[in-house]
């Protein structure tokens, strides 16, 4: 099986898709020629032509609302917002529109796309290329958000979003992007959406992480080993809707978890995860359920490190819990 | 207005590269000025309806700018690939457009910065080493080492706020005009942004509410080819981006971007004009971004070499050289020292901002609100006491 990094997967998927299904197209700042700035549509515009790997003018309104008019009109757009601090200008159009299309007419209207875009801190990016919007759209009803933390998942998950009837926000986490590396098979598979994955089996406490901050979650696991605390981790895969079955089942094993998150803390989807945990399986806690975040500011840039929920701020939280 | 179709490109258009019309017709329009502004001639003359009188200091004065931020530019590429500092977005190229306009604001007009414009905010006063600690975002930077390099403030300078989002100062700074004209303060906004920016939502709402309500602001298009990889005739089927103009109801003018006095004396007619109540201007200054979009970007994977030489034979700041030395006013001696001392005073920069050591953790849940609510001091605590991470600060 060959070895790919997250960049190189989700290229693979697009690929193997635009391959199949002439429908799909894929439209954003810089995904044509140069193969976007992260270089994952790289090679699809020689491939499928400038009629399918879009080059658009620098709007996201304008990617977004002409992709949900292509959607209207049959076509699957995989629309790529450079950055996911930059959605802001479509977010009107994925708000009110994109998210409500089924709704609104009564099933007579579908508008499907999955929307590409990195997410995440740990590169250098200040304010405006760090943030974790994801809550911001799970708030949305109607709109499906996905995270992969690895290539294998990657591929098969984004294949999977494209198939969903449903819109989906396919978030990329930048910080693993070429650091996550793993056999991706080659051909179709798809990695079902709204399935969590036990990455890491354990009795004493549930670690809950995505993305990029699942490494950090497995750090922080294997040092609290060398205590004596054997964590469980889980890596949810899709945000939304959420596989609540494998989170309650593990919490009713340990009675005793830690959400881990880039986003802010306040309504960050931690808040969500515990009131869901607090409301099913409240008799089988032992432990206040607790969240190891990004902080309520917006993200720095000297001190993401500090900002960012590393494996050195989970790993107390981790003992506390699992010594509670 | 009249706006009539006509067979033939407007006069001027196809002298740039990156320029439109690829519709085949065009529509030629009295508010608009095609031609581009041009005031130094070939044989070092200046076009006298057009001579903005600067006196031979301060034309030095610009040129010694453009030349100290060119080096400036050059060498904090040097540190990002030495890791030293995490990235830089510069204006190789694109100093006339931006020193020439800046130039030509009054110490009361604000300049409402784009990413590319720290060579106005160091014309402005700003010191060197003030710019040079947000590259560092060390605990002496002024915006507190909360944002990337290029991401600075100049209130003191009548200069806004650096963000990373495209196009969202033109909307502000047509607010910040409009809320002067209310007050009837003599007084006109500088909006800088790059023909990419053109294609946004705040573009239109900036230039649309600038017609409606007369604003004093002045559009400044840097129009340098690209938007990172996506070329000018991506952005617009307009045969030109002062085109735009029209649909809005304001002034649009071409001007050689790479002419200093070009650039001043357009500038200066636009501040005049919304000065006098007769609303915005919006400028397309045709230049060239000869380096990459930033110190993330590799041109080479999107453009010709030779595209790039043609336009270096354009450089701005030789162009501007050449002019003075016509006049007598600089040659090869001064050229050396003012180089020298550019980057003598730039290293001396350098060494203090990596002295400096990082913000103060706490400083992280400063400014979020002016009073820190309970929920920041909680986590300002938390952070205070727990473990650091690895490399902090670096
Ligand atoms: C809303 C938004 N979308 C995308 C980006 C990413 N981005 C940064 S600069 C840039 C190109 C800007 O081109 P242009 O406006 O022509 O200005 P230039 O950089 O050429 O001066 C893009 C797409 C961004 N910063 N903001």
């Amino acid at each position: 099986m060959p070895q790919m990094n997250m960049v190189q997967a989700i290229n693979d998927a697009l690929r193997l898709e635009m391959r199949k299904n002439d429908k799909v197209v894929v439209l954003g700042e810089d995904v044509g020629k140069v193969g976007g700035v992260f270089r994952v549509t790289a090679g699809l515009y020689d491939e499928f032509g400038d009629d399918r790997v879009i080059d658009t003018p620098l709007s996201e309104g304008g990617i977004i609302g002409t992709a949900i008019g292509m959607a209207l009109y049959g076509l699957v757009p995989v629309p790529e917002i450079q950055f996911s601090d930059f959605i802001f200008p479509a977010y009107d159009q994925i708000v009110s529109e994109l998210a409500k299309f089924r709704y609104r007419s009564g099933g007579e209207f579908v508008s499907k796309l999955v929307i590409r875009t990195p997410v995440g801190g740990g590169i250098r990016g200040g304010h405006y290329h760090s943030q974790s919007p994801e809550s911001q759209f799970i708030h949305v009803a109607g709109l499906k958000v996905v995270c992969p933390s690895n290539p294998y998942d990657a591929k098969g998950l984004l294949l999977a979003s494209i198939r969903d009837p449903d819109p989906v926000l396919f978030f990329e986490p930048k910080r693993i992007y070429r650091a996550a590396k793993g056999d991706v098979p080659e051909g179709d598979y798809t990695v079902p959406l709204g399935k969590a994955q036990v990455i890491k089996p354990g009795k004493h406490v549930t670690i809950i992480a995505w993305g990029a901050m699942l490494y950090e979650a497995l750090d922080a696991a294997s040092q609290a080993m060398e205590k004596g605390i054997d964590a469980e981790v889980i890596d949810l895969r899709t945000l939304w809707p959420l596989d609540i079955d494998t989170i309650i089942e593990s919490v009713k094993k340990t009675g005793r978890v830690v959400v881990v998150h880039e986003a802010p803390k306040s309504c960050g989807f931690g808040s969500e995860i515990v009131a869901l945990i607090n409301e099913k399986a409240f008799l089988h806690l032992e432990a206040p359920p607790v969240r190891v975040t990004g902080f309520d500011t917006p993200f720095p840039y000297t001190l993401e490190m500090e900002y960012l929920p590393l494996a050195h701020r989970i790993l107390p939280a981790v003992v506390q819990t699992a010594q509670y | 207005m009249s706006a009539t179709p006509s067979p033939k490109a407007a006069p001027g258009v196809k002298e740039f590269a990156h320029d439109n019309g690829k519709n085949g017709h065009h529509a030629v329009s009295p508010l608009v000025t095609y031609e581009p502004i041009r005031v130094m001639r070939e044989d070092g003359s200046v076009d006298p309806a057009r001579d903005p009188g600067l006196t031979d200091a301060r034309m030095v004065e610009l040129y010694c700018t453009m030349v100290r931020t060119r080096i400036i530019d050059e060498r904090l590429v040097t540190l990002q690939r030495q890791g030293r500092i995490g990235f830089h977005i510069g204006s190789l190229g694109e100093e006339a457009t931006i020193i020439g306009s800046a130039a030509a604001a009054r110490k009361q007009d604000w300049i409402f910065p784009c990413y590319r414009e720290f060579g106005a905010l160091l014309l402005r006063g700003m010191p060197l080493q003030t710019y040079v600690d947000n590259m560092f975002g060390n605990g002496n930077d002024t915006v507190k080492g909360r944002q990337m390099p290029d991401h600075y403030s100049g209130r003191a300078y009548n200069f806004g706020s650096v963000s990373s989002p495209i196009g969202t100062q033109i909307t502000q700074a047509v607010g910040f005009a409009w809320a002067a004209k209310m007050k009837k303060d003599d007084l006109v906004t500088l909006v800088y942004f790059g023909e990419g920016a053109t294609s946004s939502n705040e573009f239109h709402n900036g230039a649309n509410f600038a017609g409606v309500f007369k604003t004093p602001t002045v559009f400044l298009c840097r129009n340098n080819g690209w938007a990172i990889s996506v070329p000018a005739s991506k952005q617009s089927a307009s045969q030109t981006f002062a085109d735009k103009a029209i649909a809005y109801g304001i002034r649009g003018v071409r001007v050689d971007g790479n002419d200093l006095l070009a650039v001043y004396s357009a500038t200066r007619e636009a501040i005049e004009r919304g000065s006098r109540g007769e609303g915005a201007t919006l400028l397309e200054l045709l230049t060239y971004r000869l380096s990459g979009h930033s110190t993330s970007d590799d041109p080479k994977a999107y453009r010709k070499d030779a595209e790039v030489d043609q336009w270096k034979s354009k450089d701005p700041n030789v162009r501007f050289r050449t002019w003075l030395e016509r006049r007598g006013l600089w040659n090869d001696k001064k050229q050396t020292e003012l180089e020298e001392q550019a980057a003598a005073d730039l290293q001396e920069c350098v060494k203090v901002a990596e002295k400096a050591p990082p913000p103060p953790l706490e400083s992280m849940f400063e400014d979020v609100f002016q009073e820190m609510p309970w929920h920041l001091r909680e986590q300002r605590d938390e952070l205070l006491k727990g473990p650091r991470a690895k490399g902090h600060g670096h």
